[in-house]
């Protein structure tokens, strides 16, 4: 009983020992994904437009490396980054898109202004997938390899400057 | 001159606080006998913040751009009110904000404690004194409000839009006179253990401030909640965001507090852990100022990271808090704890309250901690949301107001329980809506839950009342009934509000319509518009629900200095909840994203939030009310 009454002592100095580390190392803000290096988590996404299948984690793992692309119609820098995309599929990428909170139509538009990359379309519209990935926002977009393996994770729009290393990434990703 | 004469008051202000140390603790030669000098020195120490805190003010309020702080933080155009609370709208500022309050807060020690025992009074302004020294180093060596600029700059750089609310000239006052006022209960508690002396009419005595701080508290919380939820424009009313925590913490340790005292005041009992928890209650504020001001957690309170201060206050409440928790761990063993309860009594029940009170706090501080303490230990960075904190913490928090329903009708000392047949209705009542509930809604059980017990909750709370004469009964008994009202209201609009809110968000034209819950929503037209400093794009949104119509205006708005954009909420309140709609970015091809909520009854949590406070202000005001009249008497 005696020594229990050092334990609030003893738990101020853990939490001064902590917040002098954090004052040492300052935090880095950026949302990293956790599941970088582990298995797309198993989910089915509906087909969101006719003529469109619907996504699978079965349909990430065919053996070919691939990118998930997170985007929606609602989204402003999602258009700036459908020419990319586009620029991508040319050079042999696979891109899977996962809509998230859409609508059908909304979508259709979308694609028929801003082209379609995209092989298959699976729709996400409570944001569940795009948690499940660890994302945070849209755009984001993940490097999957044939084994269905997360390699890579690359959060904002794809610039035009990140094409090459994208590119580098899927052939590695074999 | 008057930045010049503000500075020179908390240089005066720190040689005092010094003496007052000295007075307190000194040797035994100079240790002052008496109270008397202590308490002067207090008084003037107090009367010399306030006189810096005016000066600042007044600067900002001139604008006087020669005046580091001014040119950095405002602007020439500001509206005047935003000048005068951008005093406390950035870092300096609320420094001395908060070492004003602290004065005060030393002042009034002085000035209103006098029946308390002669020696443990001297301790705890000794103890306010050393607080205060820290602070007033802290703001003269680290963070000096005062600062020159030479040459002064032609304009300045204005505040933050976010801050240049309403919101802003009330929020940081009163959570930090809520913080700071803690700082009483804390002096006292070392002054008790430093003399022994931890009895009832020190209880009696430290009563007051914990109460005052507790309204404080209670009142800054629920705004800052308020503010989060309207101009942040997440649709949300809390976020278990670390700065909000920070606020929560001290908030659950002073409620705790707050019962516990009521055991020492009334039986003499808990005395070792009624000590702790006043110093809980502080050392957390400490905390959380730390947490708010250093940058450390990240959190929507993003402000500048500054090492050396950063480790300048850390080093300070190290220092406090170590040395209070440290005299406990060799004083506390010194007192005994009182009288033992029976199972079933008034002071079992608050034990019980106390417990959960703590636990839910130590959830909360683990839950807030616990990225910083991983990723220390393993270099993994993770947080900690929401669904952490309602999953742990939200049934102990049910647990605890099923326990509101029953403590008050026990008696201290010893109960039959014949009056906890009363609850048989309540219990009754919310069994029934929480089935319709299972029945009716789709949703989490927590929230259904929820409903049930406030629906118990808010008949329950008033049986304390049966059988008294209401016109007798005394404020303090009121507030109580008051203030777990509140709880009821509180709990009923969140579990409401979390199982029934609507969300649409969609890209529509101006001319569409879009359907949120019973709302019928109908996009007019985006029109530019300007205001003070800023200019807007502004939405006019038509909304009904089969009856009249009524006409939003949600903006996205553009301040140049400096230059952000910001979303203005446009929210409609009716009886049953919240029309809640934001203007988001447009899309190429003229459509506009909207944000669309329907919040049934969520109004009642800051009702409920307001009402607590209130039973807080009744008890208080009963209080101060009886002491006046005693006083009187003699």
């Amino acid at each position: 009983m005696k020594l229990l009454r050092f334990l609030p002592l003893a738990l101020v100095g853990l939490v001064v020992a902590a917040l002098v580390w954090r004052l040492a190392n300052p935090p880095d803000t950026n949302v990293e994904s956790g599941m970088v290096g582990k298995p797309v988590p198993a989910f089915t996404a509906d087909a969101t437009l006719p003529g469109k299948p619907s996504v699978s984690s079965a349909d990430l793992s065919d053996g070919r490396p691939k990118l998930v692309n997170f985007f929606a119609s609602w989204c402003v820098p999602c258009v700036g980054e459908a020419p990319v995309l586009t620029m991508l599929k040319q050079q042999g990428v696979p891109i899977v898109g996962i809509a998230v909170r859409d609508r059908p139509a909304d979508l259709r538009q979308f694609l028929s202004d801003n082209g379609d990359p995209f092989e298959r379309i699976g729709s996400d519209p409570q944001s569940k997938l795009q948690l499940a990935f660890g994302s945070a926002g849209v755009p984001e977009t993940f490097v999957v390899d044939g084994r269905g393996i997360i390699r890579m994770q690359h959060i904002g729009p794809i610039e035009p400057d990140d094409v090459a290393d994208l590119v580098a990434a899927v052939k590695d990703a074999r | 001159m008057i930045a010049e004469a503000g500075l020179a008051a908390l240089w005066l202000a720190a040689a005092l606080a010094i003496l007052q140390i000295v007075l307190a603790f000194g040797p035994a030669q100079v240790r002052s006998v008496a109270a008397a000098p202590v308490r002067s020195i207090a008084i003037v120490e107090g009367a010399l913040t306030v006189f810096a805190m005016a000066m600042l003010m007044w600067v900002f309020e001139r604008t006087d751009l020669s005046v580091l702080l001014v040119a950095e933080n405002s602007h020439s155009a500001k509206p005047w009110l935003y000048k005068v609370a951008g005093a406390w709208g950035n870092h300096e500022g609320s420094m001395l904000l908060w070492v004003t309050i602290l004065g005060l807060a030393g002042a009034a020690l002085a000035i209103f404690s006098r029946r308390l025992d002669t020696k443990t009074l001297t301790a705890a302004l000794g103890a306010q004194g050393a607080l205060a020294l820290g602070f007033f180093g802290f703001l003269l060596l680290a963070s000096n409000p005062f600062a020159r600029l030479n040459p002064p700059a032609f304009e300045g750089r204005g505040l933050n839009p976010l801050l240049q609310d309403p919101g802003l000239v009330f929020h940081p006052p009163t959570l930090y006179v809520g913080y700071v006022g803690l700082s009483v209960a804390f002096s006292l508690a070392v002054g008790a253990l430093v003399t022994g002396k931890v009895d009832s009419s020190l209880a009696k005595a430290m009563r007051p401030w914990v109460l005052g701080a507790w309204i404080m508290l209670t009142l800054g919380i629920t705004a800052g909640s308020y503010w989060a939820y309207y101009e942040l424009g997440w649709g949300g009313w809390w976020f278990w965001d670390p700065v909000e925590n920070a606020s929560l913490m001290p908030w659950l340790a002073a409620t705790a507090l707050l019962h516990s005292i009521n055991v020492l005041a009334s039986r003499d009992s808990l005395r070792a852990w009624t000590m702790m928890l006043a110093m809980i209650a502080f050392s957390m504020s400490m905390v959380g100022t730390f947490l708010v001001r250093s940058g450390v957690l990240t959190s929507v309170h993003a402000f500048a990271v500054d090492p050396e201060r950063g480790t300048f206050i850390l080093a300070l409440l190290a220092f406090y808090i170590g040395a209070a928790f440290t005299l406990f761990a060799v004083r506390s063993g010194r007192l005994s704890e009182g009288p033992k309860f029976e199972l079933v009594s008034r002071e079992a029940a608050l034990v019980g309250n106390n417990l959960l009170l703590t636990v839910i706090l130590g959830i909360v501080f683990i839950g807030t901690l616990y990225p910083l303490f991983i990723e220390a230990v393993t270099g993994d960075k993770l947080s900690v949301g929401a669904p952490y904190f309602n999953a742990v913490a939200g049934p102990l928090a049910l647990l605890l107001a099923v326990l509101v329903c029953i403590g008050p009708l026990l008696n201290w000392k010893r109960d039959s329980g014949e009056k906890l047949k009363r609850l048989i209705v309540p219990a009754l009542v919310g069994v029934t809506v929480l089935s319709i509930a299972l029945v009716t809604i789709p949703g989490s059980l927590l929230a259904k839950a929820g409903l049930g017990i406030a629906a118990m909750l808010a008949i329950s709370a008033f049986l304390p009342l049966i059988g008294r004469k209401l016109m007798r009964t005394p404020l303090s008994t009121w507030g109580m009934v008051v203030a777990h009202f509140g709880i009821a209201v509180a709990l009923a609009g969140m579990a409401a509000s979390t199982m029934l809110t609507k969300e649409v968000l969609t890209a529509a034209r101006p001319g569409e319509q879009v359907q949120v819950g019973p709302w019928l929503v109908e996009f007019e037209s985006v029109t530019p518009t300007a205001g003070p400093n800023w200019t807007a794009l502004q939405a006019e949104l038509r909304a009904s629900r089969g009856g009249g119509v009524t006409v939003l205006k949600p903006q996205a708005r553009y301040y140049t200095s400096p230059p952000t954009e910001t979303t203005e909420s446009a929210i409609e309140t009716v009886l049953s909840g919240q029309l809640y709609t934001v203007l988001g970015k447009p899309a190429e091809d003229g459509r506009w994203q909207l944000r669309l909520w329907w919040k049934p009854w969520v109004t009642l949590i800051w009702l409920g939030g307001a009402l607590i406070a209130l039973g807080g202000m009744l008890a208080l005001g009963g209080r101060a009310w009886r002491g006046w009249r005693r006083e009187r008497e003699r």
